[in-house]
């Protein structure tokens, strides 16, 4: 499959011209290539349309909606030269917390059961809150002791998913309040992943913060030099993605109406796969949220396609590697022609 | 056409074919996108001579020495080792043919040992494992035939640049390559090893080997070369022996137009004292460093490399604080402790290592340009005012003359020189009062050279005072109004534009 659609790239560049041409085609049309894939092969195998079902295209954006709301985070981690490891565990440690202040207004057995029946805002502060205390330690070890970020962001991953067990000692947190699960119901996460998409969108590319973070990623060094507080700059990059691991963590527990301590395991490395399938280099300096966003969309067309198709579950996870793997060696094959060309 | 495996044989074999020529180049083309390279370039290197090729930045002559090392692919044209048709399909092709490159760049692995370093893909081996005690045997042999003096179990991250610089050369003639190319050797040589290297480079050419020798520095062009091709802008212009040039006419063929002068130092008017170091320390890397500086002046920084003149730079500046003394500005004792404090004293400093501490080089030319600027200017609110920062960058693109198609150009395809132009402008755009500029003019060409002097001299014209660091002594003598010379970490003295030469500022240098 790969070989026709690396033919379909390079004649749609020659057609555009080479130059100045978006990064995120190529992957877009990787992106349409596996929907078409799955469209001809359901009407082969069950006689009906893939693409043309809008309670499935909802469903699979809401599957990957969370990963993406991690995804958009690593990405500017990943941006700076770093990684966030942590994303999933955190992710946890947020939903249990949350879960257990927005439990049913007297429910006899809640976690707090004189916590009961508070204003929605608290647990969603609080969850956000937790996400970004996460994001400052892991930012603040890297920033100051200089410990490598993989290191890091693996201690908080361990750290944190022992805390979210610890919260109940493993037990989870049911009966939760509407008012705060409404963020969980029908599209409302895919209407904050898009929101946050957008946002950090516009943040790295117009404003100062953005800029300073591919400097970073470019060479850490020379932007010290330009008088750019990295120390400060890498702090402020992980907290935002802890806070969005926080928000993950809320939309997840809102969305199950309940909180467990497993919730969000192997989300990491799903958002990094996101990350990267869009394009963002793990050597930093580059890299852009819509690329992640397609790349999240491409995890989710995958994962929604294996079951319409009916692929076994244990086959799915060699599919997916194999396909997360081909795409960045086709992006690198790419950008090194260009390069050289 | 020969295959490199063919010509291993025959190198191995120790028959020595009858050709005049070691390396024959014809009618070689390499575009990239955007630019033709290289046009329609033929060179021919005689056995037992040193073959300088000169010409300004981007005008070819690296791109050239990549081919022939087996880094790129030519387009068009074909390549003749010792009147054989070759292709050279990578480095190791070129190696096994008998071509050895020293890169601009260094390429060595600093946690390695220097022995492993120049024997790595080719390591002596006892039962299957590498024997290290041969290994360092055959570095000791190599490295006083060449009077290298060297541990060669030390590991390479411990060295200076220069001794990194003397290693790499050692690893080229460790592989008894017919032709070397040397790309800018001496940039990081003080000039006691550059004579050392000269001489290794004269026993080379008695043992008959071709040296391609890249340099921008004209005194070693007619110490060294018996040949000189000129290229200009892609293009090959001429070859004549070295000694039936002189130094105005090479410069004439190389930039296609007169230099009048080298060092265009303008009279300016020299105002009140706006910095003064005393006492000023880094511990363990120099210490009492006592100077004022003056609106308008130009204050040389010589001596040799390592002798703490980049040092008293970034410490200025904030990038290593200081551990003792005293920086007053206007008068004023400041603590500057981190290159943003020294921003906010309107400071600039231009670093010596352009693709170390200077460059973004996955960014582009705009980007590189604006980044000093936007953490106080031109944005309102988080967000960057890119329209006005883009007429900015443009307009200081163009007072600097820098080659580039526009500001989107990722600066990783520019040439040193023109790279070295958008980082000096980077730093103007922040209006500096006081500008440092170490090695402004590096491995660049004499026309950038020139027009960066000019440049120093303008600024200076213009009220801002400058601190220059440079190994040139010329243009330091050239452009300073005092010159301060560093020895071992410390300030051995000031001298005056009239009081300074050579052999005054040597002196001190080598006290």
């Amino acid at each position: 499959m790969t070989e026709p659609l690396t033919n379909t790239i390079a004649m749609a560049e020659r057609k555009v011209g080479r130059r100045r041409l978006p990064n995120e085609l190529g992957i877009v049309l990787v992106l349409i290539g596996i929907a078409l894939f799955f469209e001809a092969v359901g009407w082969g195998v069950r006689g009906q349309s893939f693409l043309g079902n809008p309670q499935r295209l909802l469903v699979m954006i809401l599957q990957v909606s969370i990963v993406g709301l991690i995804a958009i985070g690593v990405t500017q981690v990943i941006i700076t030269g770093g990684i966030d490891l942590s994303s999933g565990s955190v992710l946890a440690v947020s939903a249990m917390v949350a879960a257990s202040l927005a439990q049913e207004p007297g429910y006899a057995r809640a976690v707090f059961p004189a916590l009961t029946g508070l204003p929605f805002v608290i647990p969603l502060l609080c969850g956000l809150v937790i996400g970004g205390i996460a994001g400052v330690i892991n930012g603040s070890l890297i920033a100051i002791t200089a410990i490598p970020p993989f290191i890091a962001t693996l201690g908080m991953m361990v750290t944190a998913r022992s805390v979210a067990q610890l919260y109940t000692r493993g037990q989870p947190i049911s009966m939760l309040a509407d008012n705060y699960t409404w963020i969980g119901s029908g599209a409302v996460p895919v209407f904050i992943f898009l929101a946050v998409a957008v946002i950090f969108h516009v943040a790295l590319r117009y404003t100062r913060y953005g800029k300073f973070t591919y400097a970073i990623g470019a060479n850490a060094q020379a932007a010290r030099v330009s008088g750019i507080n990295v120390r400060r700059h890498i702090m402020l990059v992980y907290t935002i993605a802890g806070t969005l691991s926080g928000l993950a963590g809320l939309v997840t527990s809102a969305r199950a109406a309940s909180g467990q301590a497993s919730m969000g395991t192997g989300y990491e490395l799903d958002a990094i796969a996101a990350a990267v399938i869009g394009g963002v280099s793990l050597a930093g300096g580059a890299g852009r949220i819509s690329g992640t966003v397609i790349g999240t969309l491409i995890l989710g067309v995958m994962t929604s396609g294996f079951t319409f198709v009916g692929i076994d579950a244990y086959v799915q996870g060699i599919v997916k590697g194999v396909i997360i793997v081909a795409a960045v060696v086709i992006d690198q094959y790419r950008q090194s022609r260009r390069r050289k060309a | 056409m020969l295959s490199p495996q063919t010509f291993k044989l025959v190198r191995e074999s120790g028959a020595i074919p009858g050709a005049d020529y070691l390396l024959e180049v014809d009618n070689v083309r390499k575009e990239f996108p955007g630019v033709v390279a290289l046009d329609d370039v033929s060179l021919r290197i005689r056995r037992g001579s040193v073959h300088a090729l000169m010409g300004e930045n981007g005008a070819g002559k690296s791109t050239l020495m990549k081919i022939i090392a087996g880094v790129y692919q030519p387009d068009a044209g074909t390549l003749r080792l010792k009147g054989n048709d070759i292709r050279i399909a990578s480095p190791l092709d070129a190696l096994e043919a008998g071509i050895a490159m020293i890169h601009q760049e260094l390429n060595l692995m600093p946690f390695m040992t220097v022995a492993e370093n120049i024997w790595i893909r080719r390591e002596p081996l006892r039962y299957g494992f590498v024997d290290h005690r041969e290994m360092n045997r055959r570095t000791r042999a190599l490295f006083d035939r060449i009077g290298i003096d060297v541990d060669p179990a030390s590991e390479v991250r411990d060295h200076s640049v220069a001794t990194r610089q003397m290693i790499e050369i050692a690893k080229a003639v460790s592989y008894e390559s017919d032709v070397l190319i040397m790309d800018e050797p001496t940039s990081a040589l003080t000039d006691r090893e550059v004579d050392h290297l000269f001489r290794i480079i004269g026993d080379l050419r008695a043992q008959g080997k071709g040296i391609v020798y890249i340099t921008h520095k004209m005194n070693e062009l007619f110490t060294i070369a018996d040949d000189v091709s000129i290229f200009r802008d892609g293009r090959y212009i001429a070859t004549h022996p070295a000694k039936d040039l002189n130094r105005d006419q090479v410069i004439q063929m190389m930039v296609g137009r007169e230099i009048t002068q080298m060092f265009p130092k303008e009279p300016a008017v020299i105002g009140e004292v706006i910095l003064s170091v005393r006492d000023l320390a880094l511990e363990g890397v120099f210490s009492g460093v006592s100077f004022d500086l003056r609106r308008g002046e130009i204050l040389g920084l010589a001596g040799l490399v390592g002798s703490g003149r980049t040092n008293v730079a970034e410490t200025i500046f904030g990038v290593t604080p200081a551990t003792g003394g005293e920086i007053r500005l206007d008068g004023k004792p400041v603590t500057i402790g981190s290159p943003r404090d020294g921003m906010r004293a309107g400071m600039a400093l231009l670093t010596e290592d352009r693709k170390d501490t200077g460059c973004f080089l996955m960014l582009s030319v705009g980007e590189n340009m604006e980044m000093a600027v936007l953490t106080h200017r031109y944005v309102k609110a988080g967000f960057v005012d890119q329209g006005a920062v883009d007429t900015e960058c443009g307009k200081m693109k163009d007072a600097m003359r820098v080659k580039t198609p526009n500001l989107a150009e990722r600066i990783e395809n520019l040439s040193g020189g023109n790279q070295q132009k958008v980082l000096i402008g980077r730093w103007l755009l922040t209006n500096p009062k006081i500008l440092i500029l170490d090695e402004p003019t590096r491995g660049i060409d004499v026309g950038a050279k020139a027009e960066i002097h000019r440049l120093i001299s303008r600024l200076a014209g213009q009220g801002v005072a400058v601190i220059m660091i440079s190994s040139e002594l010329p243009e330091v003598l050239g452009m300073s109004d005092r010159v301060a010379v560093m020895h071992q970490g410390r300030l051995t003295g000031i001298l005056d534009r009239t009081e300074a030469d050579q052999v005054s500022v040597m002196r001190l240098a080598a006290a």
